[in-house]
């Protein structure tokens, strides 16, 4: 027998409660039809006795205190689930809005997903290649890793990710199955259309799996948009062997939902006016990057993230950077210049890059190679704020060296064009090649043999 | 019969039972038909409140509520090493076993310790002995490195009744019956329990001075830390914080690790496992594992059980400490743990105080390492708990509450710095803001076993970096040109110093441990070129000759150019560096 429940206690925001309700389970969905005729959907987020708080995902706008019917769907929130979804585009909270009618569920899984087990994960060490010179040398990113983008507004993070799909090749490995899932998180419709259009323009618009929360989409459906993804992700990879990017943007939108539903909830804020768990609700969402024993896909993530007034210390960014493999960090002062794309070297990092890359992975050299770049970059920065205080022409020779690498660097290893890919034995020849600009005592991270074999003096100009 | 009650209310990991209950505080529970373990953190007249260590998903209120009427409890025994667990001690391996896949079920339960496994046990008491708490009354090899001692649990003593003979048994066969004061008969196993929130009992607490030797250049040679004692690690992301545990963990001198993973990244326990066992120990050659223990709470497991975390790995090192062996326990990272405390007491609605974190975190940080220490055990062997914890601050602040706090407790501050991570150099620990307060302690140690002027070259390299850091104030100015030639040669050996002494390879064969003697010896080649130098530059020698030279890259390169092994080419290092500044002092 099914129950349902006419009006509600009271409502708070985006919250309802509910009285007297019998066997109300934690986390369920319920179903809330209005008087004129509409549904909307909630979940329950705390019982006390026969007292339940449900979260409406598309608000309470319209609902009064004796106008609703209410249902209680015995079950926590859960996905529709085939190898059709590929192609496909959802809302937020996972029903199809293309008007290709529903999904005949092959399975249905909890959104909410359930840790894996660490002894279970394999630890990612297959490179992917990005045809980007800065991340492939100096932030490989690994098959399997979350590495996200941290920007700000207007610099060039959209077109980057959209390159990273359209270039993206698993190294050693081409028959490899590869599919993107993408989640929109309060992003602009010109945002949503511009990924839409460029995976057309790439053709990998059929392998792709859209979950949409737009800007001006209730903001309480956002919280359930990366996991709907992530489960479609998860099946993906874990079910049918898959190579799954997924991207995600924009986390700090996410990040904001959660505080609004916190703070309408009456939880105690954390710094900033987040909520004090947003550590482990973000940990929720990127731990489900990985691969997996016993199985062939594999969960790789790129978030993006705005950081508010380009600050990296910001809550949002900041615990990011504390779950994630990394971080590649775009600048706004290469951005300005015009070099694209606009990726700070010296605050990125690729923590799995380590064990992915040298020997047998993509060439002996290439540990050391990014261990002089970066040191040599960082050199840089040096020269240049002194520089600044001092004027170039009283630099020693050496810093004026320096000053001649850097901009060299910028224009030439950093700067591509949004369709080059070049691949990686280019871009490592490309890096020692700048390297051999420097004198070579000043390379005091690489040992001698390697240096032998790759560092070529600059011919002198005649 | 196990009592029950029913579940009230349910908010996030937190659930409570409605009216009186004869739970206990800190007792552990069982929750719902699932049976998720939890425990009791608050009793009023009207309500109890659980923190539940599994997801609450679908969890309905009425759902039962079992007491076990025990507290939160270790198995200890046999099998802990090589092994790895969940915050509560649940072996992770068995768990995959069991539940036949990749993800953590809910409600599985198996327990902690293999029970079927059978142990090759020496009994070394016999009827009539006289047993106290923590005597040891059976030992058997855990690994082929490590001899697990099984010791009386600590409140108990009495007369050895009946002891079985040596063989094989499991971990839950009856070793031992004794008799107590009070004439009731107990058996001793092979395992026992204890709850993870009370520190073991110890004889008395030694004076900690002997060093925890780690290999890694700037903690060794500039902020050592004693057997026994208490290191913080605070870094923002990418500082390298993993990297710098990962090194102590596989390279420092301790008998036995326990690396707790709390609320971090799981590619990286997955990482640890890997690498661990793959990795010959070059004092026993054997894996590393066989002398690891690793407690896994990724960032996405249950909080609760994060918390928890943290007391399972301490227990878990003390019990060992009491069998005599000198523990390192790593945790990574202790700001996780801070952070579940803060969400657990958001969810109570317990006043906030700094940044939301409940008022009790600088209780039960101290708590926590407190822990630490050399100490005589119950059966008078000596053994030692050293904690290492990393810290994450908030934005890179290390002006927050949870490192404020630990700086408070713990006696050496390893703080790392981001522009040394950005410039590739690791262990990126800057050497301006850390401190050991342990140097002077170990300083007899030091002069007795590696040579006499260890601590006063040590001296001289701080005092030369300290000289460096204000010099660099003037070139940030003006630049270095401008300075006179016996402050540039600050300048150039201070480099040489942060870049072959202070900055080491974690991937270079030789690079990544460095033993004690070779340490002192590039020290000793350091300060050597220096005063030379500066005798020339005295003399009126430019420092740009010597620099052209090549003998501070000689300096720079010792890590790479002398293995560990043949140090005793370091000794003719003194000689070519005398000859060669002879050459310009003569002309």
């Amino acid at each position: 027998m099914i129950f349902e429940y006419i009006g509600v206690k009271e409502i708070n925001g985006s919250l309802i409660v509910l009285d007297d309700v019998d066997c109300p389970s934690y986390e369920e969905i319920v179903e809330i039809r209005l008087d004129n005729g509409s549904v909307r959907h909630g979940r329950i987020v705390t019982i006390e006795g026969g007292r339940a708080v449900i979260q409406v995902f598309e608000g309470t706008r319209g609902i009064s205190l004796n106008n609703t019917r209410t249902r209680l769907k015995g079950r926590p929130m859960e996905l529709d689930l085939s190898p059709e979804i590929q192609g496909r585009i959802f809302s937020g909270v996972g029903t199809p809005i293309d008007g290709l009618g529903r999904i005949y569920p092959e399975k249905r899984m909890n959104v909410n997903g359930t840790p894996i087990n660490p002894v279970s994960r394999v630890y990612p060490q297959n490179y992917i290649c990005t045809g980007i010179s800065s991340i492939d040398t100096l932030i490989t990113l690994i098959r399997g890793q979350k590495l996200p983008i941290f920007s700000g507004s207007g610099m060039k993070h959209n077109e980057l990710a959209a390159q990273i799909v359209r270039q993206a090749k698993i190294a050693n490995d081409e028959d490899a199955k590869f599919c993107i899932v993408f989640a929109a998180m309060g992003v602009k419709n010109d945002v949503a259309d511009y990924f839409r259009r460029s995976f057309e323009e790439s053709g990998v618009l059929g392998r792709v799996t859209m979950f949409l929360n737009l800007a001006n989409d209730p903001i309480i459906e956002r919280i359930l948009t990366p996991r709907c993804a992530l489960t479609a992700a998860e099946y993906l990879a874990f079910e049918h062997d898959m190579h799954v990017l997924v991207i995600m943007t924009d986390m700090t939108s996410y990040a904001e939902a959660c505080r609004e539903f916190s703070s309408s909830k009456g939880e105690i804020p954390g710094r900033k006016g987040y909520p004090g768990y947003l550590y482990s609700d973000l940990a929720s969402l990127y731990e489900r990057a990985g691969m997996i024993k016993g199985h062939k896909g594999s969960v790789t993530q790129i978030p993006i993230l705005t950081m508010p007034n380009d600050d990296i210390t910001h809550p949002v960014p900041d615990l990011t950077g504390y779950i994630t493999e990394g971080q590649i960090v775009l600048d706004r002062a290469l951005d300005g210049s015009g070099i694209y794309p606009p990726v700070s070297i010296l605050p990125s990092l690729s923590r799995l890059m380590k064990d992915g890359i040298g020997e047998g992975f993509t060439r002996a050299d290439h540990a050391a190679l990014s261990n002089q770049l970066f040191a040599s970059y960082a050199k840089v920065q040096d020269a240049r704020s002194l520089a600044s205080v001092i004027g170039e022409e009283e630099l020693s020779d050496s810093d004026k060296k320096l000053l001649e690498f850097g901009k060299k660097f910028e224009n030439t290893f950093i700067r591509q064009s949004e369709n080059e890919a070049r691949s990686m034995e280019q871009s490592l020849t490309l890096g020692w090649e700048l390297l051999s600009e420097l004198p070579r005592e000043e390379l005091d991270r690489v040992d001698n043999e390697t240096l032998e074999k790759f560092y070529h003096a600059p011919a002198k100009e005649a | 019969m196990e009592k029950s009650y029913k579940i009230y209310g349910i908010n996030g990991p937190v659930v409570t039972v409605k009216g009186k209950t004869d739970l206990t505080m800190m007792e552990m529970v069982y929750v719902g038909e699932q049976r998720l373990a939890g425990e009791v953190i608050g009793i009023s007249s009207d309500y109890t409140t659980i923190q539940v260590y599994e997801e609450t998903t679908g969890l309905m209120p009425d759902a039962p509520v079992y007491s076990t009427g025990g507290l939160l409890s270790a198995t200890l025994g046999p099998g802990i090493l090589d092994n790895i667990f969940d915050g509560i001690e649940r072996p992770l391996k068995e768990i995959e076993k069991h539940s036949g896949s990749a993800f953590i079920d809910r409600g599985a339960s198996v327990p902690s310790l293999d029970t079927e496994r059978e142990w090759d046990v020496t009994v070394c008491v016999k009827p009539g002995d006289r047993l106290e708490g923590g005597m040891i009354y059976a030992t058997c090899p855990e690994t082929t490195i490590i001899e697990h001692r099984c010791l009386v649990r600590p409140d108990l003593s009495g007369v050895v009744e009946s002891v079985a003979p040596d063989g094989k048994y499991k971990i839950n066969d009856v070793i031992v019956t004794i008799i107590d004061n009070n004439n009731n008969k107990h058996e001793l196993t092979l395992c026992q329990k204890w709850p993870i929130r009370h520190p073991r009992p110890i004889n008395e607490r030694l004076y900690a001075n002997i060093p925890l030797i780690t290999g890694q250049r700037v903690i060794d040679a500039l902020f050592p830390i004693a057997k026994g004692g208490t290191a913080a690690i605070p870094g923002g992301f990418g500082t390298g914080k993993t990297m710098t545990q990962h090194q102590l963990a596989k390279w420092c001198d301790a008998d036995i690790i326990v690396y707790v993973g709390c609320g971090e990244r799981g590619n990286e326990m997955s990482q640890v496992l890997e690498e661990f066992s793959s990795l010959i120990d070059p004092k026993s050659n054997r894996p590393m594992t066989d002398r690891t223990c690793l407690i896994a709470n990724t960032s996405n497991m249950p909080v609760a059980a994060r918390e928890a975390s943290i007391y399972t790995g301490i227990t878990l090192a003390e019990y060992y400490r009491d069998m005599g062996y000198h523990v390192a326990i790593m945790a990574d990272s202790t700001s996780r743990w801070a952070e579940a405390l803060r969400e657990i007491s958001g969810r109570l609605e317990e006043m906030p105080a700094e940044e939301g974190f409940p008022a009790y975190l600088p209780s039960r940080l101290s708590e926590f390492y407190e822990r630490a220490g050399l100490v005589e055990s119950l059966c008078g062997k000596q053994g030692s708990v050293t904690i290492i914890g990393a810290v994450s601050p908030q934005g890179s602040d290390f002006s927050e509450p949870v490192t404020q706090n630990t700086k408070r407790f713990t006696r050496c501050f390893w703080a790392l710095d981001k522009s040394l991570a950005y410039a590739r150099h690791y262990p990126a620990i800057n050497w301006l803001d850390s401190y050991s307060e342990y140097a002077g302690d170990l300083e007899k140690w030091y002069c007795d076993n590696v040579g006499e002027d260890f601590m006063k070259c040590r001296e001289r390299f701080a005092a030369l970096l300290q000289e460096e850091a204000s010099l660099m104030e003037i070139v940030k100015l003006i630049g270095s040109d401008v300075l006179p030639d016996d402050q540039k040669l600050i300048i150039e050996i201070t480099k040489a110093i942060r870049v072959g002494f202070l900055q080491q390879n974690a991937f270079h064969k030789d690079d990544t441990y460095v033993p004690l003697s070779k340490q002192l010896k590039m020290m000793r080649a350091t300060l050597h070129l220096y005063d030379v130098a500066a005798y020339a530059v005295s003399q009126g020698v430019p420092l740009s000759k010597i620099t052209d030279s090549g003998l501070f890259d000689k300096i720079v390169r010792i890590k790479y150019d002398v293995p560990n092994d043949r140090e005793e080419i370091l000794d003719g290092y003194t000689k070519e560096i005398d000859d060669v500044i002879n050459t310009f002092t003569v002309s």
